[in-house]
């Protein structure tokens, strides 16, 4: 039987979810309960059937099912209870969960709450694509789902939106199911991604990557017939024909029930807002994983799972209230920052990074942190910072601001 | 049930809530009913995509067939709705005035909603107007409210009179399109895709082909032309912001764009109104898309900081007649039902009651019928309306499947999804199911549900 009663609550059984998980039950002799909605834990890379999990984590190059495979024997083996089929669907207090699943309704209380609800794609409508609306239109995760777990078959000539990291992963995916990737299409001017992936990613394609250029319309009644491809500096259009539409990458965190519990949240994520100890505004409320900063790779959202767990069972022995926060800013092109908050003895963020979204390519940038017009520190990385995929800088950069100071703005320079 | 006749009392051409409602009310007395959709479901044409408003008629025009109707079909449909769960929500609706004429037009359109027989309007202020609704965008002027306009749910209210018309006996026959029509001195043999079908009577409710149907009767008498209204739907974390239903006031600066709760506890903004030709453009544009945002960021700028879950696009069957056309020509046994546009939703039980008034003057017998079945009792696709499923603990402790969430942005379950494959009138395909479940109709719109759901629907197929 599971209690109605847990030490801690984690919302979702992905790779952060399942990390956090393992590494509190080692560290404690405390009920950790993991709630999975879908009916396997694993999140995403479930369905991701080729290489490359598990590097940063786990140092191993694994597939994505053996990669889920693999956190989810470590939660259950730490100890902690994983629960499948098991969808929270709101708050009935401060930390206290209402669960629905076949084994009935409850309401469960902990004493602390990791949400762990990570991301998804921006599906078509939310992209306001016009035109017809056949069948044959996906986004990445419903494409892998079908072609992985349920292994129906797709369709034969595909265009991708998005040359993200995960549009590369839809290549792989479409060219297993037997389908042409015909054409890539990106609004910006660059394909993004790591040159690993994009180089193996253009062997594998039957067709050209369209940069500066957007889908402005779907044709075809029953199912897709061509679309129209828009570039953007020019307004020249082409039709492309093709059976299958994927879109990929747009992530949006999965953020429903941060949101209605109320916690701050932060517009350029649309996550909750988090400080380096991965708190939110409510006592004992912690988020980790791809709802912060969609998306980075799973072995970057599972670090932060390893991050939470000592400042979780940190809080279960203290109950630690966040002191006041300093805000960090981001200026253009930079989209977002995670974590948005430094707070006083919360120490550095996980993997002592901090995360970015940039919205243009630099091969060699450099950053500058500056609070109350003083420069707080300027960074330079080896990497470049490339649109569609996490930038990393190091979280010195603003580790040094005056806690009772004015905001902080990082900006590319 | 009895062996189904050769030759039908009536044939109902069209399935959607007219032709329901009408197949419904006539299975009510001693005829036989047949009901033929042309297309692979019921309520897969004009009556699924609309704007979901039960509408009090408070703007219609006065002394007209529709104004009557829809005020009928108003009082029918509301009582209907709470006999079988049909969803609706009493939200009440403001009109907003944003300039002096549409201030000035005000006391216009309350003195209509009076002539057509509703008294509860009244003239707000502007304070008053962002009481109701702070989320408004600046620049609001007054307002008129209609306490009594609400939204419900066309799909179940389609479904509900299609099931209840099947239990009265209704011979529903799908993916049966009229090809041709011969009128008999007796009877009547309709040409159909799936052969011929016999009948005395015949009934046209078939909406965006009526015009055609009308022409087999050898009548020339009106044009359909097929309406575009395209739709965004908005994140259901928009709900709050829209408490009631947000009308624009008609004025010189043309027809604007309405904000309305809906019944599934979304937000949605639109419809365009832009008319076409081709009946089966159902596509949306990027004209509308550009119209839609723009009304709509005016209107209420902060829907504008969440996120698009659905966009569609609805064909109403506009003609040139400003009024319903419904006619009873006795000498060829045929009943045209037309020019509906945009209201039937409401109106359609009273056009049903209507038509069979039609029949008794034209003699023919409709003494209802003693051992009717009772109405249906249908899912509740409401959010806010009673308790959905995945809340029931007392029903999941019965059945589990309903505590198996298939899809999580509607929290849609599997006892739900195998309770319409196993109802009078089940799905044939995603569409179909999506309306009767909402599956699949959330912000990931498939990303995790998708895959399941269509094992769900091909495993039904192989065994069908």
């Amino acid at each position: 039987m599971i209690g109605t009663h847990v030490a801690v609550a984690i919302v979702g059984g992905g790779p952060s979810g399942l990390t956090a998980a393992a590494a509190m039950a080692e560290q404690i002799d405390a009920e950790i309960l993991v709630v999975e909605r879908e009916a396997e834990t694993g999140g995403i890379p479930r369905h991701s059937d080729h290489l490359g999990y598990g590097i940063r984590d786990l140092k191993r190059f694994i597939s994505g099912p053996a990669y889920a495979k693999r956190l989810t024997n470590m939660a259950r083996d730490a100890g902690a209870t994983l629960e499948t089929e098991a969808m929270v669907t709101g708050w009935a207090g401060d930390r206290a969960l209402q669960i629905t699943s076949p084994r009935g309704v409850r309401t469960v209380t902990a004493d602390a709450v990791v949400l762990a609800t990570g991301a998804r794609e921006r599906p078509r409508p939310a992209r306001l694509v016009p035109g017809d609306r056949p069948d044959g239109v996906y986004t990445t995760g419903q494409l892998q789902n079908l072609v992985h777990v349920h292994h129906a078959k797709v369709g034969s000539r595909a265009v991708i939106v998005g040359a993200e990291l995960v549009s590369w992963s839809a290549v792989l995916t479409l060219r297993e199911s037997g389908c042409a990737t015909a054409a890539m299409v990106s609004a910006y001017p660059r394909a993004e991604a790591y040159a690993a992936f994009r180089i193996p990613g253009r062997l594998l394609m039957d067709g050209p990557v369209l940069t500066r250029s957007r889908v402005v319309e779907i044709r075809g009644k029953g199912r897709v017939r061509a679309v129209v491809v828009e570039n953007i500096d020019t307004g020249a259009r082409e039709t492309i024909d093709c059976d299958t539409v994927v879109f990929t990458g747009d992530w949006i965190p999965d953020h429903e029930l941060a949101r209605a519990g109320g916690l701050d949240m932060d517009a350029a994520t649309r996550g909750p807002l988090v400080d380096a100890s991965l708190r939110t505004s409510r006592a004992g409320v912690f988020a980790v994983g791809n709802l912060l900063h969609p998306v980075d790779t799973a072995d970057g959202a599972a670090l932060d799972g390893r991050h939470v767990a000592g400042v979780v069972c940190r809080w279960l022995r203290q109950r630690d209230e966040p002191a006041k926060a300093v805000r960090i800013r981001p200026a253009e092109p930079l989209r977002w920052v995670a974590p948005q908050l430094i707070s006083p003895g919360a120490g550095a963020a996980p993997r002592g990074d901090l995360l970015f979204w940039v919205d243009e390519f630099r091969r060699l940038p450099k950053l500058r942190a500056v609070q109350d017009g003083r420069t707080l520190a300027t960074t330079r990385t080896p990497w470049p910072a490339a649109p569609g995929r996490v930038y990393r800088a190091p979280w010195s950069l603003v580790a040094d601001a005056d806690p009772n100071g004015g905001e902080v703005t990082v900006s590319l320079v | 049930m009895s062996a189904v006749p050769e030759t039908a009392d009536v044939v109902v051409v069209g399935g959607g809530i007219v032709g329901c409602a009408i197949a419904r009310a006539l299975a009510g007395t001693n005829l036989s009913v047949t009901l033929l959709e042309a297309r692979a479901d019921i309520g897969d044409g004009t009556s699924k995509a609309n704007t979901a408003i039960l509408h009090t008629g408070f703007d219609a025009t006065p002394e007209t067939l529709e104004s009557r109707l829809v005020a009928r079909g108003y009082e029918l449909l509301g009582e209907y709705a709470t006999q079988t769960g049909i969803p609706v929500e009493r939200t009440g609706a403001l009109l907003v005035a944003w300039t002096d004429e549409e201030v000035d037009a005000l006391p216009g359109l309350k003195d209509k909603a009076e002539r057509n027989g509703y008294h509860a309007c009244e003239i707000v202020d502007s304070a008053e107007v962002y009481r109701r609704v702070p989320n408004l965008g600046p620049g609001v002027l007054a307002g008129l409210t209609v306490p009594d306009e609400s939204i419900i749910c066309t799909w179940t209210t389609n479904l509900a009179l299609a099931t209840d018309a099947v239990a009265r006996g209704t011979r529903l026959l799908c993916d049966t399109r009229v090809t041709g029509v011969v009128v008999g001195a007796k009877h009547t043999t309709l040409h159909t895709t799936r052969g011929d079908v016999h009948c005395r009577w015949v009934i046209n409710a078939a909406g965006l082909g009526s015009d055609y149907l009308d022409a087999e009767f050898g009548n020339h008498r009106f044009t359909v032309t097929p309406r575009r209204g395209e739709l965004l739907v908005f994140d259901k974390l928009t709900r709050p912001m829209v408490p009631v239903i947000v009308l624009a006031v008609p004025s010189s600066r043309g027809k604007g764009v309405l904000v309305s709760p809906t019944i599934y506890g979304n937000v949605m903004v639109g419809p365009t109104s832009e008319n076409l030709e081709d009946r089966t453009a159902t596509g949306t544009s990027e004209e509308g898309f550009d119209f839609l945002v723009s009304k709509g960021r005016a209107l209420m700028p902060s829907l504008f900081d969440d996120e698009v879950t659905a966009t569609y696009a609805g064909l109403r069957a506009a003609t040139e007649h400003s009024d319903y056309l419904i006619d009873v020509d006795a000498t060829s046994r045929y009943v045209l039902v037309g020019s509906i546009r945009s209201t039937g939703l409401t109106s359609g039980m009273a056009i049903a009651e209507y038509v069979t008034e039609l029949f008794d003057s034209a003699d023919v017998d409709v003494t209802p019928r003693a051992d009717l079945p009772a109405p249906p009792t249908m899912p509740n696709l409401g959010e806010h309306v009673g308790l959905r499923p995945y809340q029931d603990a007392r029903r999941i402790a019965g059945d589990a499947e309903y505590g198996r969430i298939v899809c999580f942005c509607e929290r849609v379950t599997a006892g739900e999804i195998r309770d319409a494959f196993a109802s009078p009138v089940p799905p044939c395909d995603l569409d179909g199911l999506r309306r009767r479940t909402r599956v699949m109709n959330g912000r990931c719109q498939g990303f995790y549900c998708g895959a399941h759901t269509r094992a769900l629907l091909d495993a039904q197929s192989g065994r069908q």
